[in-house]
């Protein structure tokens, strides 16, 4: 293709072109209104970088070709007929591009956001080195805090939320017998406004007075009075944001209008029934943060007083705003991987998940009950007092249903066949761990216990059992489960027993002794800390960089497996669900045949029984024909 | 499995008594705390070790031999235990809940003699005001031991956290509000007033120390902090650290 070919057509070149015109609109639009205003000087940077960080992200998002196809209908341009040449990946190149395919934009999804996982990870890694001992080693107080906001920004917006959107793109067309998502182009956009939200939040580094520093919770006032970092973060947050509730909108038309014939509600697979409710949260409760962010932009920008004491704003607005939807976030979290362990015990238990019409309920209860329990983050923020035992009793209550999905995956494992497989370890390894961190959490509940402990080190560890020994471990579950299907190739196995005994072990190590710490005294987000807490810190350092080095055993798996795994086969854990009854990797359209659903998807142990069924008589399943081919050399 | 259940409950819930979770308990609220925490262990072992056992059993007792292709017993759910292990944690957390309140009751509860002080934080130091003694200010919290203090706290700046550890007092410092927490120090030492809100770059030194001393110490550095402040014109120093 010529160069002025490249630069017209969707792609990097035309991306990279989008560029300096949006510096230019950004410049023209904050110059002009300057002008138009009156305002002295014309050239004001702060002004200027915040609009560039808007209108930046855009014009990659159209140079890239998210919009193409929209653009051109909405111009009344008669529509080029669809050849499906944007849809499937030929080749390692087509996962850079703007792609409809959910299988590709779901591997896109996943590598792109363990990307950010090892980013922040890395930061953790640096806030470790620092803390190992007190006083100031390696890091000022100010880049230390900015390490704490954007580590956890990065692991919640872009890595756990997006890695569990990213699974499930892959698996729930097929796990439904749909040959796609509802809506494929606006799949595409979803995926690429996640790595422009994490660009932003790495850039923050880059901003005069460093990155955002006010924790990934960015409480009012300090947020809207601290330098230009922090306007990176809640523009980011909007274009993360906005990639979620698109992802939520496309599961939920998706689950509720393209199941295969015969799939009812109750005969979905829980992962399906797990993302249609996470999904019901992202779309009502993730407006909320966008809100919480935009009050804190035009604060900084445009000098509304949302949080302006002095002109009658109100501090504690914020807390309650961005509570709202942080503490479904938790929930966002958490339940996909629900979804997953419940995939995964079933089939290596060779047993019904039991209670599969509690489970679900549960799924619901939880939906309903995490918009109840904001408050309990703000226990000691000195909102008015009655609210407080509510919130306790709600967030006490929120047990319940939780621990009837712990107790229903104990039960599917009594008397069940047990296959200790990685993707196994991982589940049950979530189950003990989770529980731990649920046993924090009922703890942090007891408003009596939370006002001693509240940010301190025991937030921190709750958090992290929570969010890695429950959430990361299901990821990892996921990716080990789903591996073959999505490569065509199987991973190692002892590799992949190495990194769960490796993580578990360091872990626990690292995030255990937290609970001490806090009690005793330690508050959260300190660059540095009292001489008796140094002994337990130099502990949790050093097992802290271990865990890190553990991690290394998982890349290395994943990338040598895709590349030279053996080859795998359609169904290696023998399983009843939709996604095994094709190849690995499945055919581009998924489906040659839809499937008709006759039975519940795991009806193990009755002989004969099955899910799915292809009515037309067909042919041996091909071998790969699309989704994922090795990296190329 | 019982057994060993049974073993590692006991094990388990003597070594979470026996660690001394906290720092020491300078105030009448320290002790229904401690107490409270110790309570929420107790069942947190025994699920914990009850998780525990029935994962490790399950994975030794019905691993798959190598070679076993067949599937376990097609069990799809039992009403009775889903509605065991509803009610019961149901009952649990009930139990627990009103246990907090009653403690919670219990420590904010108004108490006569109280004596005020007010605190004001900012970017990154505290400051004590007295406005019972003469409008007193310091930068040294001083208080008479046994004696109900209720603290009238909000900054001049960002949000920080009033925290004393060793009162297990914590409250949020909100700027255009005043926030009132209340306590009754009942041991003499040199305790720790730690910022447990993140405040910006100084966030992480913003300590200063509190002293609960006997009542006749406590008149006696009261009229020298008052006298000093005619002199000298201004706030005692700070206490060196």
């Amino acid at each position: 293709m010529t160069l002025a070919g490249r630069l017209k057509a969707p792609g990097w070149y035309r991306a990279a072109l989008s560029q300096p015109i949006g510096f230019l609109v950004a410049l023209g639009v904050v110059v002009g209104a300057r002008a138009l205003y009156g305002y002295d000087p014309l050239v004001d940077w702060d002004a200027i970088i915040t609009v560039v960080l808007i209108a930046l992200p855009l014009a990659f998002l159209v140079g890239i070709g998210c919009f193409d196809y929209w653009f051109r209908w909405a111009s009344g341009a008669p529509t080029v007929p669809e050849d499906h040449s944007g849809h499937g990946a030929r080749s390692w190149k087509d996962y850079f591009y703007v792609n409809t395919d959910h299988k590709v934009i779901g591997i896109q999804y996943i590598v792109t956001t363990f990307f950010f996982f090892i980013a922040g990870g890395l930061m953790a890694m640096v806030m470790r080195a620092e803390l190992a001992q007190p006083g100031t080693q390696f890091v000022e107080p100010n880049t230390y805090n900015g390490l704490f906001s954007v580590h956890a920004s990065l692991m919640i917006f872009l890595f756990i939320i997006p890695v569990f959107a990213g699974i499930a793109n892959y698996v729930i067309p097929l796990m439904i017998g749909a040959p796609d998502m509802a809506f494929p182009r606006l799949n595409a956009l979803s995926f690429w406004m996640l790595p422009t939200a994490g660009i932003l939040m790495l850039a923050s580094f880059f901003a005069d007075g460093g990155a955002f520093a006010t924790g990934w919770t960015a409480y009012a006032p300090l947020s809207t009075e601290t330098p230009l970092g922090q306007t990176f973060f809640t523009i980011a947050v909007q274009f993360a944001g906005a990639s979620s509730i698109a992802t939520a909108l496309n599961f939920l038309v998706t689950i509720i209008t393209m199941r295969a014939p015969g799939m009812t509600f109750w005969r979905m697979p829980l992962l399906v029934w797990a993302n249609f409710t996470t999904s019901l949260l992202v779309v009502i409760a993730t407006p909320f943060i966008a809100g919480s962010q935009f009050f804190v932009l035009l604060d900084r920008s445009l000098g509304t007083d949302f949080f302006n004491v002095g002109a009658n704003g109100d501090v504690l607005m914020y807390q309650h705003v961005f509570w709202f939807y942080s503490h479904p976030a938790v929930y966002i979290m958490m339940l996909p991987g629900f979804g997953i362990v419940s995939e995964v015990i079933s089939a290596n238990a060779r047993k019904p998940v039991f209670g599969y019409r509690m489970m679900a309920f549960s799924l619901m209860a939880i939906v309903v009950l995490g918009f109840t329990v904001w408050a309990h983050h703000m226990f000691v923020s000195g909102m008015f007092s009655w609210l407080r035992v509510p919130m306790m009793i709600t967030t006490m209550l929120i047990a319940v249903p939780t621990g009837i999905k712990i107790f229903s995956w104990l039960a599917t494992l009594w008397r069940g066949v047990i296959h200790l497989t990685t993707p196994m370890l991982f589940a049950l390894g979530f189950i003990t761990m989770f529980t731990l961190g649920g046993i924090s959490g009922i703890m942090l509940a007891v408003i009596p216990v939370v006002i001693h402990v509240s940010d301190t080190y025991f937030v921190v560890a709750h958090i992290h059992y929570v969010l890695f020994g429950g959430s990361v471990f299901t990821i990892f579950a996921g990716i080990y489960h789903w591996f073959p299907k999505m490569t065509g190739r199987m991973y190692d196995e002892s590799l992949g027993k190495l990194h769960f005994w490796l993580s578990f072990v360091f872990f626990n190590l690292t995030f255990g002794p937290m609970h001490l710490v806090g009690v005793d005294g330690m508050p959260r987000r300190v660059a540095d800390y009292a001489e008796q807490f140094a002994t337990m810190n130099v502990l949790i350092s050093v097992s802290s960089f271990l865990f890190g080095l553990s991690f290394l055993v998982f890349l290395y798996n994943m990338v040598t497996s895709w590349r030279n795994g053996p080859k795998a086969a359609a169904n290696p854990w023998r399983a009843h669900t939709l996604e095994w009854q094709v190849s690995s990797p499945p055919p581009i359209f998924n489906f040659d045949e839809v499937p008709t659903v006759v039975g519940g998807p795991y009806e193990y142990g009755v002989p004969g029984a099955v899910h799915g069924v292809f009515k037309e008589k067909r042919a041996a399943v091909p071998a790969g024909g699309g989704g994922a081919p090795p990296p190329a050399e | 499995m019982v057994l060993y259940s049974v073993i590692a409950t006991i094990v388990g819930t003597v070594l979470v008594l026996v660690i001394d979770w906290f720092p020491t308990g300078a105030s009448t609220a320290a002790g229904p705390i401690d107490l409270l925490y110790d309570v929420l262990l107790v069942p947190s072992v025994v699920i914990f070790v009850l998780v525990m056992a029935v994962v490790i059993y399950c994975a030794v007792k019905f691993r798959a031999k190598p070679g076993d292709l067949g599937d376990g017993a097609p069990i799809h759910g039992s009403t009775r235990l889903e509605i065991f292990w509803v009610t019961v944690p149901f009952i649990m957390v009930t139990a627990l809940a009103v246990y907090g309140w009653v403690v919670l009751d219990d420590i904010e509860a108004k108490q006569p003699n109280t004596l005020i002080v007010d605190v004001r934080a900012q970017q990154f130091a505290w400051r004590f005001t007295y406005p019972d003694e003469g409008n007193l200010k310091t930068n040294q919290l001083v208080l008479p031991k046994d004696r109900p203090v209720e603290f009238r706290v909000t900054t001049n700046d960002v949000l920080h956290s009033f925290w004393v550890p060793q009162f297990r007092l914590k409250t949020d410092t909100v700027p255009g509000l005043t926030t009132k927490i209340r306590v009754t120090p009942n041991r003499e030492g040199r305790y720790d007033v730690v910022c447990a809100e993140l405040c910006g770059i100084g966030h992480s030194t913003m300590r200063q120390a509190v002293r609960v001393v006997p009542p006749g110490e406590f008149s006696a550095w009261r009229a020298q902090a008052k006298k000093q402040q005619k002199t000298v014109g201004g706030e005692t120093p700070p206490e060196p650290e």
